[in-house]
Order: C-alpha cells, then sequence, then structure tokens
C-alpha cells in the first residue's frame, strides 16, 4: 500500500466548560491511505466531528488540541493559520452534515465556486474559473450545471445543495476528504446517489476519505475501514467485515444489537431489539476505567472499573487462519475478545 | 389487544378481522399559495396530502413512510385533525372527524393523541414533568382532587420507566431518551386507543432508539393501542409495523403487511426507496444492486399529472402521464396504485397535462 494522506498519533482534545475540564477526544491514532475510506462511527458526543474539527483548525482557540496529524508529512496540529488555510482549500476537502451552512446565502452558486478556485490559483482567470466551475457542477450530477452556476443556495432543493458542497469541496483536487454525517439531513434516494457520486469520484482521484457518521448502514456501504468512538476513545477497530461480523468490543455489540433490520424479524416476529441501557457519559465527568464500564452488561475483568483497556488485537475466529488482511482487528478489552463476551465473566 | 394485529393467517381470515379504527377516504389537505406583495392574489396550492384513501385496523401499527416533502406528517395531522382536511373524510371509530363540533373534538383528544419528533422542542422548559403529564388529566377532567391526579401521574412515569418521583424535576435534568418517555407518559395520560408518532424516535441516538421502540411495543401489548408510526427510517417502520404504507408526493401509492412490503415492494418508488436504505451489513450491501432514482421530487404545487412518479419513475410507459393510478390489489392484502399492474385509474382531461 502506498504512503497514507493522514496519520493521526494520540489525538487529544479537551475544552475547559463551566462544569469543568472536558475530556472531548481522548487519544486517538489511525491513518487513512489514498483512495481509502475509513468510517469513524459514534453517537453523539462521542467526540467524533471534534475530531476532525481539531485537524483543520475549526476548534475555538480555548480549546487545547494535543498529539500530531500529517498530512503528506506535514503536521497540521503545528502549521500557521496562514498555511492551514492553503491545505484546506487545496489538499483537504470538507463536507458538512448541513450544507445550507457550508453555503453562503448572498452569493450564488459560481462566485462560491470560482471564488475558491482563483484564490488557490487552479485557474488562470475569471473566465476558465466559471468553464472549471461548471465542469465540476457536471461531475457532482447537477442538472443544468452552467444555469445554475447563476443561482442562489436557496434555490435548490437539499440534495442539490448537498452536490454544490461537495463540487466545492473536491475543487482543489484533494487528497483527503472529510464528510462530517455529509448525507445526514438528506433521504435516503438521495443520499444514495451522493454515496455513489463520492465512490466514483474516489476511485478516479484515488481520493482517501475520513467519513464521519452515526449511520452504521451507510458505513458498512462507503467503508474499508472502522474506527468505533465512546467517550472520546477509540474502542474498536478494523476492516469494515471484521468490526460488522465478529465485533468484539460490548459497546460496538451493542450498537449494533440495536439496530432494527430491514429484513428480519418486524412486528410478526418477536424479536426484542437488544437497547444499551443508560446513556453515554459527559466529557467532563469520564468513568476512571473503561468508558463503556458503567452502561456495560459485561464486565470481563474486573480492572475494566479502573483501568483503560488498552486497545487489543481480537484473536482470529475458531477455524478461520490468523490475520490474513494487513488490517488488524482490535478493541478495547482486557479479555480476549474473540472467545466472545458471554464466555467471560458470567 | 394487539393479537388482533397482522400476524400470519389467510387472507380470509385477515378480512375477518379488519375492524377499523381510522379510515380516511379522499382524504386532502391543500395549502393555499399567495402571490408577493399587496393583493396577495391566491396563485395555487401545495398539495401536501391529494387524496389518501387509507384504513388502520384496531391494534395494529400502520407504519408510513416516505421522503421529506411527501406529506405524511401532514396526513397524520388531518388524521387527528389538527389540520383543517380541504377535502375528503376522516372516521374515527365510525364518526365523521371533519364534521365534529369544539364539544366532541375535545373528546376526540383524548382518544387519540400524537407523540412528536422533537423532545427538546416539545416540553415546556418552565413545566415540571409532572406537570407536564397532568395538563390532559385536567384538561379532560380526569382524576379529579390532588391526590387522585398525583397517583396518575406516578402510575403513568412507571409505565414508561421512569421513577415517579422524578416529577418534581424540570425537563433540561432529562437525557432525550427519557424526555420522549415523558412526552409519550403525558400522550397516554387520558387513555387514547389510537397514538400517531410522528417520527418520535428520529432525534434520539440509535441504542437509546432501541428503548424506545421496545417501550412503543410494550405500551401496545399492555393497553391494546393503535399505532400510526410516521418515519423517514425504513428499518425502524419495518421493525415495529404490521402494514406498511408508501407515500410519495401527496398520495399513498402502496400498502401491505410489513413483510410483504419490504420484501417485494410493487410499485417503482417503493422498489427504489427500499434499494436505497443502507443495510448495516457490508456483504450484503457489496452484493445489493441500488435503484438510483435521477432528479428530485417535483415540487408539491406542480404534481405532474397521470401518475405522480413518472417523472423520476425508470419504467414509465405510455398510459402513465395519461392515467392517474388509482390502488389495485397485486397479491392479497397488498396493494399499489401503478400502471404496470394494469391499468387502473381516473384518466387525465385533455389540456390538463402537467409536469415534464
Amino acid at each position: 500500500m502506498s504512503e497514507p494522506v493522514l496519520v493521526v498519533e494520540d489525538l487529544r482534545v479537551q475544552l475547559d466548560t463551566p462544569r469543568g475540564n472536558a475530556r472531548i477526544v481522548n487519544g486517538l491514532s489511525y491513518s487513512v491511505a489514498p483512495g481509502e475510506t475509513v468510517a469513524v462511527v459514534g453517537e453523539s458526543g462521542s467526540g467524533k466531528s471534534v475530531s476532525v474539527m481539531a485537524l483543520l483548525g475549526l476548534l475555538p482557540k480555548r480549546a487545547r488540541v494535543t498529539g500530531s496529524a500529517r498530512f503528506r508529512g506535514r503536521d497540521l496540529l503545528t502549521m500557521r493559520e496562514r498555511e492551514l488555510r492553503a491545505v484546506r482549500g487545496d489538499g483537504v476537502g470538507m463536507v458538512f452534515q448541513d450544507p445550507m451552512t457550508s453555503l453562503n446565502p448572498v452569493l450564488t452558486i459560481g462566485r462560491q465556486l470560482t471564488e475558491g478556485l482563483l484564490a488557490h490559483r487552479k485557474v488562470s482567470g475569471k473566465r476558465e474559473a466559471r468553464e472549471r466551475a461548471a465542469q465540476l457542477l457536471a461531475d457532482v450530477g447537477l442538472p443544468d450545471p452552467r444555469g445554475a452556476l447563476d443561482r442562489f443556495p436557496h434555490e435548490l432543493s437539499g440534495g442539490m445543495r448537498q452536490r454544490v458542497v461537495i463540487a466545492t469541496a473536491l475543487a482543489g483536487d484533494p487528497a483527503l476528504l472529510i464528510a462530517d454525517e455529509a448525507t445526514t439531513a438528506l433521504d435516503v434516494t438521495v443520499q444514495a446517489q451522493i454515496l455513489d457520486l463520492v465512490a466514483r469520484l474516489q476511485d478516479e482521484h484515488r481520493t482517501g476519505v475520513v467519513w464521519i457518521t452515526h449511520d452504521l448502514g451507510v458505513v458498512a456501504g462507503v467503508a474499508d475501514r472502522v474506527l468505533v468512538m465512546y467517550g472520546g476513545r477509540c474502542v474498536e477497530d478494523g476492516t469494515v467485515d471484521d468490526v460488522f461480523e465478529r465485533p468484539a468490543h460490548p459497546y460496538t455489540q451493542g450498537l449494533l444489537g440495536s439496530l432494527p433490520q430491514l429484513h428480519d424479524g418486524g412486528a410478526g416476529g418477536s424479536r426484542e431489539l437488544v437497547a444499551i441501557g443508560g446513556t453515554p457519559p459527559p466529557p467532563t465527568d469520564l468513568p476512571p476505567g473503561c468508558v463503556f464500564w458503567p452502561r456495560c452488561p459485561v464486565r470481563g475483568d474486573e480492572r475494566c472499573a479502573t483501568e483503560q483497556p488498552p486497545l487489543t488485537p481480537v484473536g482470529p475466529r475458531d477455524g478461520a487462519g490468523a490475520g490474513s488482511s494487513a488490517v488488524p482487528h482490535r478493541a478495547a478489552t482486557f479479555y480476549d475478545a474473540a472467545r466472545g463476551a458471554g464466555e467471560v465473566g458470567s | 389487544m394487539s393479537t388482533a394485529a397482522g400476524q400470519a393467517g389467510t387472507p380470509a381470515e385477515r378480512g375477518a378481522r379488519d375492524d377499523v379504527l381510522v379510515r380516511a377516504r379522499g382524504l386532502q389537505v391543500h395549502f393555499p399559495v399567495s402571490s408577493k406583495g399587496l393583493r396577495r392574489r391566491r396563485t395555487g396550492a401545495v398539495r401536501a396530502v391529494d387524496g389518501v384513501d387509507l384504513d388502520i385496523r384496531r391494534g395494529e401499527t400502520l407504519g408510513l413512510v416516505g421522503e421529506s416533502g411527501c406529506g405524511k406528517s401532514t396526513l397524520g395531522n388531518a388524521l387527528l385533525r389538527l389540520v383543517e382536511p380541504t377535502a375528503g373524510r376522516v372516521e374515527f371509530d365510525g364518526t365523521d372527524v371533519t364534521a365534529l363540533s369544539a364539544k366532541a373534538l375535545r373528546a376526540l383528544r383524548r382518544r387519540a393523541v400524537m407523540v412528536f419528533q422533537d423532545p427538546y422542542a416539545s416540553l415546556d422548559p418552565r413545566t415540571t414533568v409532572g406537570q407536564t403529564v397532568a395538563e390532559p388529566l385536567q384538561v379532560h377532567s380526569l382524576h379529579r382532587g390532588t391526590e387522585a391526579r398525583a397517583a396518575r401521574v406516578a402510575e403513568l412515569l412507571e409505565l414508561v420507566g421512569l421513577d415517579p418521583s422524578v416529577a418534581s424535576r424540570y425537563p433540561h435534568e432529562f437525557s432525550g431518551g427519557q424526555r420522549q418517555r415523558v412526552g409519550i407518559a403525558r400522550a397516554l395520560a387520558g387513555e387514547p386507543d389510537f397514538v400517531v408518532c410522528d417520527e418520535a424516535i428520529a432525534s434520539l441516538d440509535v441504542s437509546v432508539q432501541a428503548q424506545v421502540l421496545n417501550l412503543l411495543r410494550d405500551l401496545q401489548q399492555r393497553l391494546g393501542l393503535t399505532y400510526l408510526f410516521v418515519s423517514h427510517d425504513l428499518a425502524a417502520v419495518r421493525h415495529v409495523s404490521d402494514r406498511i404504507a408508501v407515500m410519495y408526493l401527496g398520495r399513498v401509492v402502496e400498502v401491505g403487511d410489513a413483510a410483504d412490503v419490504s420484501a417485494r415492494p410493487q410499485h417503482p418508488y417503493a422498489q427504489a426507496l427500499l434499494s436505497a436504505v443502507p443495510l448495516p451489513d457490508p456483504a450484503a450491501e457489496r452484493r445489493r444492486e441500488r435503484i438510483v432514482l435521477s432528479g428530485d421530487v417535483p415540487s408539491a404545487t406542480r404534481v405532474p399529472s397521470g401518475c405522480r412518479f413518472r417523472t423520476r419513475c425508470p419504467r414509465a410507459f405510455s398510459p402513465c402521464p395519461d392515467v392517474d393510478p388509482a390502488l389495485q390489489e397485486v397479491e392479497p392484502a397488498h396493494t399499489a396504485a401503478c400502471h404496470l399492474h394494469g391499468v387502473v385509474g381516473v384518466p387525465v382531461a385533455a389540456g390538463e397535462h402537467t409536469g415534464a
């Protein structure tokens, strides 16, 4: 595999709040190879959005960010604002949940697209910028791209706006695309269009993608690798198949178990959803041991209550060869998660 | 009890159990659109609900799915007469709701209630949870007297899995899932028969959604409730529903048993919608073939003539612009409004054609 576009090591974000010091991201490490999609999943408050905002210098100044995040070998966290701005327009594209907040409501679509192209010297002049902008809109499948250049964001539907935002993000031909709940506000049929689009563009340009979402269905469709976040920590990571087929951490198991299935059970059947009791801990008051301990139905080791379990390799499943894939499957547990949670500690 | 709901059985048996609690016929909710400026002439209408026939059987959960703007929430509101229908009828337990007097409407409000989407917006932040739950009791003069009312509030809180001692606390002290439990307790205060859950789990995290779904099912079994479960989340709808109705642009285009509709959708829109739902299973995701629809949903002010889905339908053919398809049975107890199953419906008058 080629050199990763992004290497994040021991990323931590803390913020002083009226309720005390909030530890929002607590030691996150991962890397993204060209053409690869890494999905970061977690529920609200898990720190997944803050973790990418920290990479791009989008957090308020009083946030304390430590660790490192090397983009093409250079650490984003120590860059000056001016350098960061160049990276944001040129090397890294961003797509956020609500397209209306990413677009300026009083500027035409064309103006917003050409501005970035001109600022980052991707084109020689205004005429060429317009040409390129129309091409970008055509690439993202917007009907009548030339006409769209002269329209305002409010004249477009949600799905069309999100395409414009994606076109903006791709304008700089980025090596890395960060999508934070990019399809969450969209209807499923529009979401399907956008997911198709990103996959196609990613294939063409070998873009590395960090896809942040709470939707496990989207993850299963787009991701090569998955990182499950809870309480600001990674509790499990691995290939999308390993994590979905053999979830090892009780939180991941709970998350997958609590999903209603489209093609199974139903009201005629009797399957009760396996809900996780309780709620996530506030970042100002994280438990001393495993972050999931207060809600954990397993509690497989007495150290769980007092020590943070490290990410440890999940053993191979019975009968299967050990780690045939280059990506390790790891879970933050003290016990051998491969043996199944039920056999431990009960 | 929910035993009357759509468990397996022959079509004849199912027909025998057809005990309809809520019936809509030709239901229409149009919102006027006015021109700008002083004259504000009426220039058209948003046809949010545009001719819906629907039966909701006693004790069942009917899932209502569709995308934003399809009119599913307006339909739910119109069934409770929270918006005034512009045409058509709604019958609740045999009574025509659209003709009720104010007094009779109040009685309906006790028997037919709604659980709202956002538990952050639907609870008054300056009112204790106990007062919130007690409000319907006051309105309907139920369980009179301080002690009786407090006892009923405690009972309701316990019913939804909250400790009765929380009655003196305020909404901000609760998480989203707990607030939604409070919203459900309030809805159940007057011992309703019919509950419309409008995106009741949409603002909750996945693990909390499961808690609320389990609670709703448990309450249905214990109290014999009838649900209309309005949601854009097809997997959740599939999980809770006995039957599913699919809406597109103000019209119900398919209705059937939940298992049939999700396994064998018959209307091309329902097929596209179901194929677009991301499945939390990587192997299934790689195998699947998505039907990616082109374009956007047309505006509800300019509904295409004939079949309203034809402008995006991958299988549209000659009769589609000319005949407005009616729901027809495509397999036992499973109806769809599509000419692929035979051209049935209302011909479009000459010169009335609209849409691309």
